[in-house]
């Protein structure tokens, strides 16, 4: 109970649950084609089960594969997402995860570090404090989900791709992964982690990120999903090999970008 | 060809020499068309049920497809591909033949009230299947335009940062997910009378699949 004190005012922790209990993940997600009744009739004509079976469960996931270097080849690094005004802001922003609030890392931000991996000379570990020190961005966005829902927020806190260069990051490698508090994690590609928008966001509309958007440290990035945006960050590699994620590697498409 | 097989099959080769109804590439492309968007359909109802639009509506996963929301993600952007290129042909091929300005212009107002008229009272003339009454040429061209509005609002709503401009065209993110949704309304809406028809009048069925 102990996060539910650090709620924004104005935030009603039953919507909150109510959020998050949404997108837990179902028992039947690995069966995610059974449902396929408006194509069982197809199926039956064909005489086969690719409709139901893992087959279409691969083929789809190959288009799934196709479809990221579509979206890598449109991703534009000068393509900025629209930014909008203070009085645009989603009161109360939504709480989403598939945990419920009370769940959510309580971190204690004097002892927090994040560590720093992989192609980077510099392997120091930050520390809260540290990062605070460093030149501050600020954007006020649109934090789409992949469910359909969308809330304008506002974020500040250090450019990813100044950060990456400070700690000497070999920039030519492909991706970029996070680990979090809660044991959530996420790749990133390299052009999305040079982006301007893409941020280490230490704060929420000017005041400290608050638990329910991942105190101490969410990577903010307007031009992916909400669930790409990892929170209660705690590890950041450079890497050539795409380490995946949680809800990616359930099925969701990587790129996810928008 | 004709002469020759009509000595083995004369029933079905009586038909061979009916003139072409429909050509294969409008049979070919409207089938495939057919099947992208129950799946399209299918999968955006699932979609939908994530961050429901209208509080009383919920689309159960029976009649759905995908069985949750990454299993319906992964049909509605792959079964795009085929919905927009099929798309994308039936178009071109419609306006380079200029089939669609002899069989779907001009839609005149008073024609289509008489043939909706006409049609009520089930006097509508079936007998030549290769011109369409002026009821169809409106459905035709209307879900023809909703066609392209449910992509194009699709694409703002899949890429509102790369396509901004499209996105505002639709008026902002969160309304162009209502367009899209009202034009799978109307679409939903055209397919439950088109079918029907389809059934009611067998033979124009029976032309959609053998081409006469
Ligand atoms: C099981 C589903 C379907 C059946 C049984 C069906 C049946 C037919 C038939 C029999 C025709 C010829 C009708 C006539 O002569 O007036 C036709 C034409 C047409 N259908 Fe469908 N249809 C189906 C699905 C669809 C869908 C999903 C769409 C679009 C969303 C569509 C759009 C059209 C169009 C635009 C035409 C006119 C094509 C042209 O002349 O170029 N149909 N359909």
């Amino acid at each position: 109970m102990a996060s539910l004190k650090k709620l924004p005012p104005g935030v009603d922790p039953r919507l909150l649950i109510k959020d998050a209990a949404k997108s837990l993940p179902q028992p039947s997600r690995r069966l995610f084609l059974r449902g396929a009744a408006s194509l069982g009739a197809l199926s039956m004509l064909t005489g086969c089960d690719i409709i139901d079976g893992p087959t279409a469960e691969n083929a789809l996931r190959v288009v799934s594969r196709f479809n990221d270097r579509i979206q890598a080849l449109l991703f534009s690094e000068t393509t900025l997402a629209p930014e909008y005004p203070e009085s645009a802001i989603t009161r109360p922003f939504p709480f989403n995860a598939y945990y419920s609030l009370e769940e959510a890392p309580d971190i204690d931000g004097e002892t927090w570090q994040l560590e720093i991996g992989g192609l980077v000379d510099n392997k120091k570990p930050w520390r809260l404090a540290e990062l605070n020190q460093l030149p501050e961005v600020s954007q006020i966005t649109r934090l789409v989900c992949v469910e359909g829902w969308s809330a304008i927020g506002s974020w500040q806190g250090v450019r990813l791709s100044d950060f990456l260069k400070r700690i000497g990051a070999d920039l030519t490698a492909k991706y970029v992964w996070f680990q979090c508090a809660e044991g959530y994690s996420n790749t990133i590609d390299m052009p999305t982690a040079l982006h301007p928008q893409t941020i280490m966001a230490l704060k929420f509309d000017h005041q400290t990120l608050p638990a329910a958007y991942g105190f101490p440290l969410k990577i903010r990035m307007p031009t992916k999903l909400g669930f790409k945006n990892p929170k209660y960050v705690t590890a950041m590699w450079v890497q050539n090999n795409d380490a995946g994620g949680y809800w990616e590697n359930q099925g969701y498409n990587w790129f996810s970008g928008l | 060809m004709t002469a020759e097989a009509a000595n083995h099959v004369p029933a079905v080769c009586d038909r061979a020499s009916e003139p072409v109804i429909h050509p294969r590439w409008v049979r070919v492309t409207h089938w495939i068309n057919a099947l992208a968007m129950f799946v399209m359909i299918g999968s955006g109802w699932q979609i939908y049920d994530a961050s429901p639009l209208f509080q009383s509506l919920y689309f159960p996963s029976q009649i759905a497809l995908g069985g949750w929301l990454a299993g319906a993600l992964l049909w509605h952007f792959a079964a795009m591909w085929l919905l927009v290129v099929n798309g994308v042909v039936y178009v071109t091929l419609g306006i380079m033949t200029g089939r669609f300005r002899r069989k779907l212009l001009p839609i005149r107002p008073h024609e289509v009230a008489r043939d909706f008229v006409a049609a009520l009272r089930g006097r509508l003339s079936h007998d030549d299947l290769s011109v369409y009454n002026a009821v169809q040429r409106l459905l035709y061209l209307g879900v023809i335009l909703a066609g392209l509005v449910i992509v194009a609002s699709g694409l703002s709503i899949w890429k509102p940062t790369q396509l901004k401009y499209l996105t505002a065209f639709f008026g902002g993110y969160d309304t162009a997910r209502y367009v899209h949704f009202f034009a799978m309304s109307a679409i939903v809406a055209f397919l439950v009378i088109h079918i029907a028809l389809a059934l009611i009048v067998p033979k124009s069925l029976r032309a959609m699949i053998i081409g006469r």
